[in-house]
C-alpha cells in the first residue's frame, strides 16, 4: 500500500499551480469579481492546451490518458485558485462535445434544478428549456434556474470532482486563515498566538487533512459510497473552513476587497450540486445495512 | 496514490487469518473487568500465544503496512487487546530499545516479548497533566540506589505490574525539562501504595500510586541522568499512525451494529437520524482512510508525529458523536447501564482528554504545523 502522491502525480499538481498562479493571481481573482462575469476565453484554451479537459480521455484519442486520481488533483488545484467558469461541465463532455476537450468549446450542464455559466457558453447538457437567470450570491458563478423534475441519481464523478474542487477551497481557506492570523496584530502580538484564533486554524486544517483523505480514496476506488463519503467531509470543510477563515479575518473578513468571502459563496455553490448531499447522506446510511 | 497491498502483505494477512481462525475458538474466557489478576494472566496469556506463533514483535520490527494489517485483522476476528501489554509493548519497551544499555536490552525486552512481565506507567501526578514537564516526584541518590517519593495518577495495570516505567525529578534547579530522569521501578519495592481510581464510568481501570523513598537502583536508569525528557520523547512517536486502527475498525462495526438496531426499532425511519448515521460512515471511511495515508507516510520514511494530533482531534470527537447516536438510536435505554454501547458511551468522554486533551492538541497542531505563534 502506497497512499501517496506519486512524483508524476506532484508535478501534475505543481505544474497546475503554477499555471494557475500566473494566469489568475489573487489581484486576477478580485479584478474579476468587480465586473460582470465574463469567461476568459484565452485562458480557457490555455487550460484545455494544459490537458484540464481532455486528462481523462485516451491518448489515442487525444487525450492525456491519465485518471481520476489526476483529475481529482486539479480539480483541487482549480477550487484552491477559485478559477471561474463551468470546468466540471466541459470536462465531463471532453469526450461528446467537439472542441470541449482542447478548451475551444465552453459546455454549461444542468445540475440540481441550476446550470452554471449558462449564458457564455456554447453548448449544454442536459434541458435547460425554460431556465431563468437568478441573481448570484457567488458573483463569480452565474446561475439560472432550470425548471422540470430532477434528473436521477448524481453521476459519481461529477461528484467526486466537485469534492476536488471544495477540497481546494478548504486548503485555500486554511492557508489564508493562518497567514492572516500569523501577520495581524493586536494587543500587542499576531492574533494567531492567541489561543482561541490558534484553535480554529487548527480545526481547518484538521476539517481539510481529513477530506484529503477521503477525496484521494475515492478518486483510487472510484466506488459510489466512499465518493458520497468524500463529497460529505469536502463540502463541511469548505464550507465550514471558509466560515472560520473569513471569522478569523474579522471586520476585513466581511469586506467586498478581502478574497474570502468569494471563497465561501463558491463553495455554497457547489453544495447545492446534485441536489446538495442528502442522496449522499442516504447511500451512505443503507450501505451500513450491508 | 496505491490502496492495494503488495503479494507479500496479502500474504501476511491471509495466514495470520487462517492462524487466528484456528486459535481463538481454544481461548480461555475473558475475565470480568474487576478480576485483576485473571486480565493479568488472560493478557499475558495471548502474548504469549503471539510469541509462539510468530507474531509477538509485530509492533517492533515490522513495516507500518505490516502493523495495520495486523490490528485491522486481529480486531476483525474478536482477538484480545493488548490490554496489560500496552507500555511494555508500545512504550517501554520500545524505549527501553532505543535507548537501554545492552544489559538493559537483555533483562527487559524478552519477557515483554514472552508475555512474562508486565508494565506500568508513571508520568502523569496530580499537578502534571497536560503540562507533564511539571511533575514533582523527586529522586535523589543514595549510594547505588536513587530514593523516590511523590505521587503519579491515571496508571493503569498498576495492581498487577511488575515493572514501572517511571519519570523522576532528578534536578530540581535546572530548566524543568533537563531535570527529568527515565526510572525502571519494580512495583514490589517496599515503599509503594496502589490505590485504584474509580472513573464516571464506575469502574477502576486506572490507579494512583503513592510513592514513600522507593528504592530504585541506578542500575534501573535509562539513559543519562537528567534525559529523562528526551528519552521518553524518543518513542513518542513510536505508533507511526497505527494507533487507532484496531478502535476504527471497531467504530465500524458498531456502527454497523447500530444501523440495524435503528431499523428494528424504528428510529430509522426518522430521516434525520438515519442521515446522521450516514454523516457518521463517512466519518469513519474518512478516518480509515487517513489512517492509511498517516501509515503510506510511515512506510517512505517520514515520521506522521503531529499528523497523529490531526487524526487524533477528529478521531476522539467521532468516537463521541458514535456513542452520542448510539443515544439517540437506544431512546429510553440509553439510560440503563445493562444495555450495549451505554458504558462505552461514558468511556468515550476520556478520549478528548486522555493523551493529550483536544485543546492541547490544537495548540500542537496550530504552532508545529501550522506555524503559528507561541502564546506569550
Amino acid at each position: 500500500m502506497r497512499f501517496r502522491l506519486t512524483r508524476d502525480q506532484e508535478a501534475l499538481r505543481e505544474g497546475m499551480r503554477e499555471l494557475l498562479g500566473r494566469r489568475f493571481d489573487g489581484a486576477a481573482l478580485r479584478a474579476a469579481a468587480g465586473a460582470p462575469a465574463r469567461l476568459d476565453r484565452r485562458l480557457w484554451r490555455e487550460l484545455g492546451a494544459a490537458g484540464f479537459f481532455a486528462l481523462r480521455l485516451p491518448e489515442a484519442d487525444g487525450g492525456v490518458g491519465l485518471g481520476l486520481p489526476e483529475a481529482v488533483l486539479v480539480f483541487e488545484e482549480a477550487g484552491r485558485a477559485l478559477l471561474p467558469g463551468p470546468l466540471l461541465a466541459t470536462h465531463l463532455a471532453a469526450a461528446e462535445v467537439p472542441g470541449a476537450a482542447m478548451g475551444e468549446t465552453v459546455v454549461a450542464r444542468v445540475d440540481g434544478g441550476l446550470a452554471e455559466w449558462l449564458a457564455e457558453a456554447d453548448a449544454v447538457t442536459g434541458d435547460a428549456s425554460g431556465a431563468l437567470p437568478v441573481r448570484s450570491v457567488d458573483p463569480l458563478t452565474p446561475l439560472h434556474r432550470v425548471p422540470g423534475p430532477a434528473a436521477g441519481p448524481a453521476d459519481p464523478v461529477a461528484v467526486l470532482l466537485t469534492a476536488a474542487e471544495q477540497l481546494g477551497t478548504a486548503t485555500r481557506a486554511c492557508e489564508l486563515a493562518v497567514q492572516h492570523a500569523r501577520t495581524r496584530v493586536q494587543f500587542g502580538q499576531p492574533i494567531g498566538a492567541f489561543q482561541a484564533v490558534k484553535h480554529l486554524c487548527a480545526e481547518l486544517l484538521v476539517r481539510a487533512e481529513t477530506a484529503r483523505a477521503a477525496v484521494y480514496a475515492a478518486a483510487v476506488t472510484a466506488a459510489p459510497v466512499d465518493i458520497a463519503a468524500a463529497r460529505l467531509l469536502a463540502d463541511e470543510a469548505a464550507v465550514r473552513g471558509a466560515r472560520d477563515c473569513l471569522q478569523v479575518h474579522g471586520g476585513m473578513g466581511f469586506t467586498w476587497e478581502s478574497e474570502v468571502h468569494l471563497h465561501l459563496k463558491r463553495a455554497w455553490v457547489r453544495a447545492q450540486r446534485g441536489g446538495g448531499n442528502t442522496e449522499s447522506e442516504e447511500m451512505l446510511a443503507v450501505e451500513l445495512l450491508g | 496514490m496505491d490502496l492495494s497491498y503488495t503479494p507479500e502483505e496479502e500474504d501476511f494477512r491471509a495466514r495470520l487469518r487462517e492462524w487466528l481462525a484456528k486459535v481463538l475458538p481454544g481461548l480461555p474466557p475473558k475475565p470480568r473487568p474487576e478480576d485483576w489478576p485473571g486480565r493479568r494472566a488472560y493478557d499475558l496469556g495471548w502474548q504469549r500465544t503471539l510469541y509462539d506463533a510468530g507474531y509477538a514483535d509485530v509492533h517492533w520490527d515490522a513495516s507500518p503496512t505490516t502493523r495495520l494489517i495486523f490490528l485491522e485483522e486481529t480486531e476483525r476476528a474478536g482477538a484480545p487487546y493488548v490490554g496489560a501489554n500496552f507500555v511494555g509493548l508500545l512504550h517501554a519497551g520500545p524505549t527501553i530499545a532505543a535507548e537501554g544499555t545492552e544489559a538493559q536490552r537483555a533483562r527487559w525486552l524478552a519477557p515483554i516479548l514472552r508475555g512474562d512481565e508486565v508494565w506500568c506507567q508513571g508520568f502523569s501526578e496530580p499537578d502534571a497533566g497536560s503540562d507533564l514537564a511539571a511533575l514533582r516526584t523527586r529522586a535523589w541518590r543514595d549510594g547505588d540506589d536513587y530514593v523516590v517519593s511523590g505521587s503519579k495518577i491515571w496508571t493503569s495495570h498498576a495492581e498487577v505490574a511488575d515493572w514501572c516505567e517511571l519519570l523522576v525529578r532528578t534536578d530540581a534547579q535546572a530548566p524543568r525539562h533537563r531535570g527529568i530522569t527515565w526510572l525502571a521501578m519494580p512495583m514490589d519495592a517496599p515503599g509503594i501504595t496502589v490505590r485504584p481510581l474509580r472513573t464516571l464510568a464506575g469502574s477502576a481501570e486506572f490507579a494512583e500510586v503513592f510513592l514513600d523513598e522507593v528504592r530504585v537502583p541506578v542500575a534501573n536508569r535509562v539513559g543519562a541522568e537528567n534525559d529523562g525528557w528526551r528519552v521518553t520523547m524518543v518513542t513518542l512517536s513510536f505508533e507511526r499512525g497505527t494507533a487507532f486502527v484496531g478502535e476504527v475498525v471497531a467504530c465500524r462495526r458498531v456502527l454497523g451494529e447500530l444501523a440495524r438496531v435503528a431499523r428494528e426499532n424504528g428510529t430509522w425511519d426518522d430521516p434525520e437520524r438515519r442521515r446522521r448515521l450516514g454523516r457518521l460512515n463517512a466519518e469513519f471511511r474518512a478516518l480509515w482512510r487517513l489512517t492509511q495515508w498517516n501509515v503510506s507516510e510511515a512506510e517512505g520514511g517520514r515520521v506522521p508525529g503531529v499528523g497523529g494530533s490531526v487524526f487524533k482531534l477528529r478521531y476522539s470527537h467521532a468516537r463521541q458523536e458514535l456513542y452520542d447516536v448510539a443515544a439517540a438510536v437506544l431512546g429510553p435505554d440509553a439510560l440503563d447501564l445493562d444495555r450495549p454501547w451505554v458504558l462505552d458511551r461514558l468511556s468515550s468522554l476520556s478520549y478528548t482528554i486522555a493523551a493529550g486533551t483536544s485543546q492541547i492538541q490544537r495548540n500542537i497542531v496550530a504552532e508545529r504545523i501550522l506555524g503559528l505563534p507561541k502564546g506569550r
